[in-house]
């Protein structure tokens, strides 16, 4: 399949060449990216690519460069997304951003915009560092963790999912840059979720922390990684047709139609269930586990623009009859601050 | 009762009470009748930074000769709050006269005023006001006693009373009451204070409306297309999204979807990242704080200044440095707001002076904000924004939205080549594609970090020396655009007077009160940063100029003098900020020092002219 059903190749998802260290998570997760909305045949001109700042927000200049985009503020992409949702809530943001980002310094924003429940595809490249500022800790470094530079960690990590939980969103997954379909997969997903969708991505940063001690590295992610299920995102649903054990494959429906299909690996888990779902971050915590996967859905909140009755013209293409008060209206204002009605 | 020594629609009230009490719904009946009688007025709310029970006083001036700034001395007190009423008290100038309760425990020791003890508890017994709202009619009263000691007609009183209640008819009655029964008292009561202050009807505020200027501003906005709106609470400025939000539904109705969205953010980091945000994305945003929210905004002016995204910000100033004096008004924003941001980043500011131009900004900064594609901030202040003015209705606009260079997906067709930065017209002004623009050329990654024409992320020494002269360039052009500065030339005059904002009536006045003591003025009332050529001029054609603003650092001053270095000798400044609006013969003592010391000090080093 070279050409998508909008007569796109690959090619015309990709951004500029990548000037991240070789190996960085960050260009697998790009990679993705790229293949997720190749094969959503997105048209690029629909998607906005948001970022922040950091090596994690700089590659969002490495994917969809046919996409309009904004590389913004350290900490601060949140707002201008919730910005631009509103200016025109027709355009799917697609986020990048980084632990540092968003964890320590965007923390505030993150949860608001989740709060507010911005349709947004929003993915944390999350290596427990800051990369770009050579290897500081990050709000999501472990607890007691060591490193060259930085010492010694005194601090528990932000937990990105739980956070995610706790702010209402309905769209909270993890997985590994290691683990390419898993992440492809939720990214294709969180495409047809309606609302904000959180994809934290463990993603390791190969200068700074990848020995083999750190849970932010490709050995630990490769040799720990345990997935809930095994996920693949269905475009056109259509009646199961290899046959099953009863209980082994879970469906879920997406409002605009496509289903994520959650095969059962060894357990039962029900990411509908939201208290189930903060469990099991908890237990994977004390534990240290690293469980990937769909780890919560809920599509019933309204978006932040249905919130707002935002009609279907976004308001930046409003025209100019709408923008202005009608003559009658203001005269009718004026009247009244004059005593005359 | 009218007596030769009867002043007449020349006086001002002072009422002191205590806030939270509805007294300033009782004073706006008084300006709002008095304002009925075609008699300009003028109303000052000192209030304190509480919610109930701390003092707060208004002060209402008169004037038939139209001057609306503070008044310095008002021979009329309302001591209605016991804890204030000495120091107030030892204010009114002699033979003033002094409203107080007779019920409470406070009395005026003062041999040469006339008091005037009130038996507010038996008015109110007489009405039966019941004890919920007897703490809010109790300042109804003091109207009614005024009304007939200042002979407002009953006529002018119940317009007022229906303005202020509009849609609440009981309202309406109740205070009628209240300021019936205490008019009937005041009318039997025999006092010197009967007939010492009158208000005698005239025309001068026909066809005129009393309005705040954060009312005005909202009205602006709504008329001028805003479609975004962000913000965090903060006084003086929450007024102006509060009042957008009440009128929004009736000048944009959302017929077919809203027509306008407003966020209250987390903060105003995030209030001004989602007008950026917005902006980029091509709707008119817009949001408004005062100076710690400005500080708050500081990173994100500077990447709408160099990523160049529209913006509308509005300061709505308020004393500092840090929270300062919440409620209390001041021009200290000036040097911050123009510079907001690190790096060389310099801003567009418009400043309101008037209601007319606080409607008028609405709308205009949008315009530029879109036609330069970079952030404008509107500097209005307490006193401009929550203050009542005399206002002329506001025209409804004749010109279309100016929306500045973006190129549709048809233009890239035609033009097959794209590069967002390219200076074609050699205004400075790229030309902007908007996110979701179909052309396969559109598309670019906005970006704070250094960028080539091309907006794509260069390091390289020339691509950023390049970019920063186009900024500057684009610069140049906003002084062309901007409103230019309001100028009455005094042709004896040798002196100038610069200003701007809501110190124009003190100036105006206090040049009345110069020229009386032989001293002619020009004088220049600038309306927005950068400064234009015209500015330079006036300051040239005058020997000596004397800024006067309300900080202590003499801001405006420091930016002429950056301007024109070459007059920066001849720029005498008069700042002077303690929280409260200037008054017109403040201005002229010290403008007076100013030009002495100025003349000594020229003498000695032998510049004059
Ligand atoms: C206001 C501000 N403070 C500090 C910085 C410096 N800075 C740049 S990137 C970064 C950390 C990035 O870490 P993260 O988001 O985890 O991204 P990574 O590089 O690890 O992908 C910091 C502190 C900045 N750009 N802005
Ligand atoms: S420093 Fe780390 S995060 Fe940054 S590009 Fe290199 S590997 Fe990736
Ligand atoms: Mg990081």
């Amino acid at each position: 399949m070279t050409h998508n059903a909008i007569g796109l190749t690959k090619a015309d998802y990709r951004g500029a060449p990548s000037t991240l260290c070789a190996g960085c998570g960050h260009d697998s997760i790009a990679s993705q990216i790229i293949a997720a909305a190749f094969e959503l045949s997105l048209p690029p001109h629909t998607v906005i690519r948001m970022s922040g700042i950091g090596c994690s927000s700089k590659s969002a200049a490495y994917f969809l460069g046919r996409s309009h985009g904004f590389n913004s503020l350290h900490g601060r992409m949140p707002a201008v997304t919730t910005g631009a949702h509103l200016a025109n809530h027709t355009l799917r943001p697609l986020a990048v951003s980084g632990d540092g980002d968003t964890a320590s310094i965007g923390l505030g924003q993150f949860i608001h915009l989740l709060r507010r429940n911005v349709p947004v595809v929003y993915i944390v490249e999350n290596n427990g560092v800051y990369g770009l500022t050579k290897g500081q800790f990050s709000a999501t470094a472990d607890e007691g963790q060591e490193l060259k530079h930085a010492g010694v960690n005194h601090f528990p990590p932000i937990d990105v999912c739980a956070e995610a939980i706790l702010a209402g969103c309905g769209f909270v997954a993890r997985s590994f840059a290691g683990d390419a379909k898993q992440v492809r997969e939720l990214i294709k997903a969180a495409f047809h979720f309606h609302g904000a969708a959180v994809i934290d991505i463990i993603s390791p940063c190969v200068t700074f922390n990848n020995h083999d001690r750190s849970t932010k590295s490709y050995t630990y992610g490769k040799t720990h990684e345990s997935p809930l299920h095994d996920i693949s995102f269905v475009p056109h649903y259509e009646e199961i047709a290899v046959d099953y054990e009863p209980g082994e494959v879970r469906d879920v429906q997406l409002h605009d139609g496509p289903v994520i299909r959650l095969r059962k690996l060894n357990r039962d888990y029900d990411p509908t269930d939201r208290s189930a779902a903060l469990l099991l971050l908890e237990q994977a915590r004390s534990t240290n586990e690293f469980v990937t996967g769909l780890i919560y859905l809920n599509e019933h909140r309204p978006t932040l623009a249905e919130t707002l009755g935002i009609g279907n013209t976004p308001i930046a293409a409003l025209s100019e009859n709408r923008l202005r008060p009608s003559r009658e209206a203001f005269a009718a204002v004026m009247a009244e601050l004059l005593g005359e009605r | 009762m009218q007596s030769p020594q009867t002043v007449v629609n020349e006086f001002a009230i002072t009422a002191a009470t205590v806030n939270g009490s509805g007294s300033q719904t009782a004073n706006m009946v008084l300006m709002r009748a008095i304002f009925q009688m075609g008699v300009p007025v003028s109303g000052k709310n000192l209030f304190p930074s509480n919610i109930q029970g701390e003092p707060t006083w208004y002060t209402l001036r008169v004037s038939q000769a139209g001057y609306i700034a503070r008044s310095a001395v008002t021979p009329i007190l309302v001591a209605f709050n016991p804890r204030t009423a000495n120091d107030d008290l030892a204010q009114l100038p002699t033979d003033g006269i002094c409203l107080y309760p007779a019920d409470g425990l406070w009395q005026p020791q003062r041999s040469d005023i006339i008091p005037l003890a009130i038996p507010v508890r038996h008015i109110l017994d007489q009405v039966g006001v019941n004890q919920r709202l007897r703490p809010y009619a109790t300042n109804m009263v003091y109207v009614g006693v005024l009304a007939v000691l200042l002979g407002i007609e009953e006529t002018a009183l119940l317009t007022a009373l229906r303005q202020q209640f509009r849609g609440r008819p009981s309202a309406v009655e109740l205070n009628l009451a209240v300021i019936r029964a205490a008019q009937s008292w005041a009318a039997a009561e025999p006092s010197p204070a009967h007939g010492k202050y009158r208000v005698h009807r005239m025309q001068a505020t026909r066809g005129m409306m009393l309005i705040d200027g954060n009312t005005a501003a909202a009205i602006g906005a709504l008329t001028g297309g805003v479609g975004v709106v962000a913000w965090y609470p903060i006084t003086p400025s929450s007024s102006l999204i509060e009042a957008l939000e009440s009128y929004l539904p009736r000048l944009r109705p959302a017929t077919d979807g809203a027509t306008c969205a407003i966020v209250q953010a987390e903060d105003e980091i995030a209030a001004l990242g989602i007008v950026i945000g917005a902006g980029w994305a091509g709707a008119r945003a817009m949001t408004a704080t005062s100076g710690p929210g400005i500080s708050l905004m500081t990173e994100f002016a500077g990447l709408g200044f160099f990523a160049e995204i529209p913006a509308v910000i509005w300061d709505v100033q308020r004393v500092g440095p840090s929270t300062g004096l919440p409620t209390r008004t001041a021009q200290g924003d000036l040097l911050s707001v123009y510079y907001l941001g690190h790096g060389d980043t310099r801003h567009v500011i418009l400043l309101p002076g008037t209601m007319e131009e606080c409607f008028s900004d609405a709308q205009m900064a949008f315009d530029l904000a879109e036609q330069l594609q970079t952030p404008v901030f509107v500097l209005s202040d307490l006193d401009l924004g929550m203050n009542i003015w005399m206002s002329h209705p506001f025209p409804y606009p004749e010109q279309p939205l100016q929306r500045g260079k973006v190129l549709s997906a048809e233009d890239l067709a035609r033009l097959k080549t794209y590069a967002r930065f390219a200076d074609i017209d050699g205004d400075g002004i790229g030309y902007r594609t908007l996110p979701g623009n179909p052309h396969p050329l559109a598309a670019t990654l906005s970006r704070g970090t250094g960028h080539n024409e091309r907006n794509i992320y260069r390091e390289r020494p020339d691509d950023w020396q390049r970019n920063m002269a186009r900024l500057w360039r684009k610069h140049e052009t906003a002084r062309r655009l901007v409103p230019r500065p309001v100028i009455e030339i005094n042709p004896q005059a040798t002196i100038g007077l610069i200003g701007f904002g809501s110190t124009a009536p003190a100036i105006s006045e206090a040049r009345d009160l110069l020229a009386a003591a032989g001293v002619q003025t020009s004088s220049m009332r600038i309306r927005a940063l950068p400064f234009g050529a015209e500015v330079t001029e006036f300051i040239a054609r005058h020997q000596y100029c004397v800024v006067v603003e309300q900080n202590h650092d003499g801001q405006l001053r420091q930016l002429l003098q950056l301007h024109c270095p070459a007059h920066a000798t001849r720029l005498g400044s008069v700042a002077w900020c303690d929280g409260l609006p200037l008054t017109a013969p403040f201005v002229r003592d010290q403008v007076l020092n100013c030009l002495e010391q100025m003349r000594e000090s020229s003498l000695l080093v032998g510049t004059g002219t």
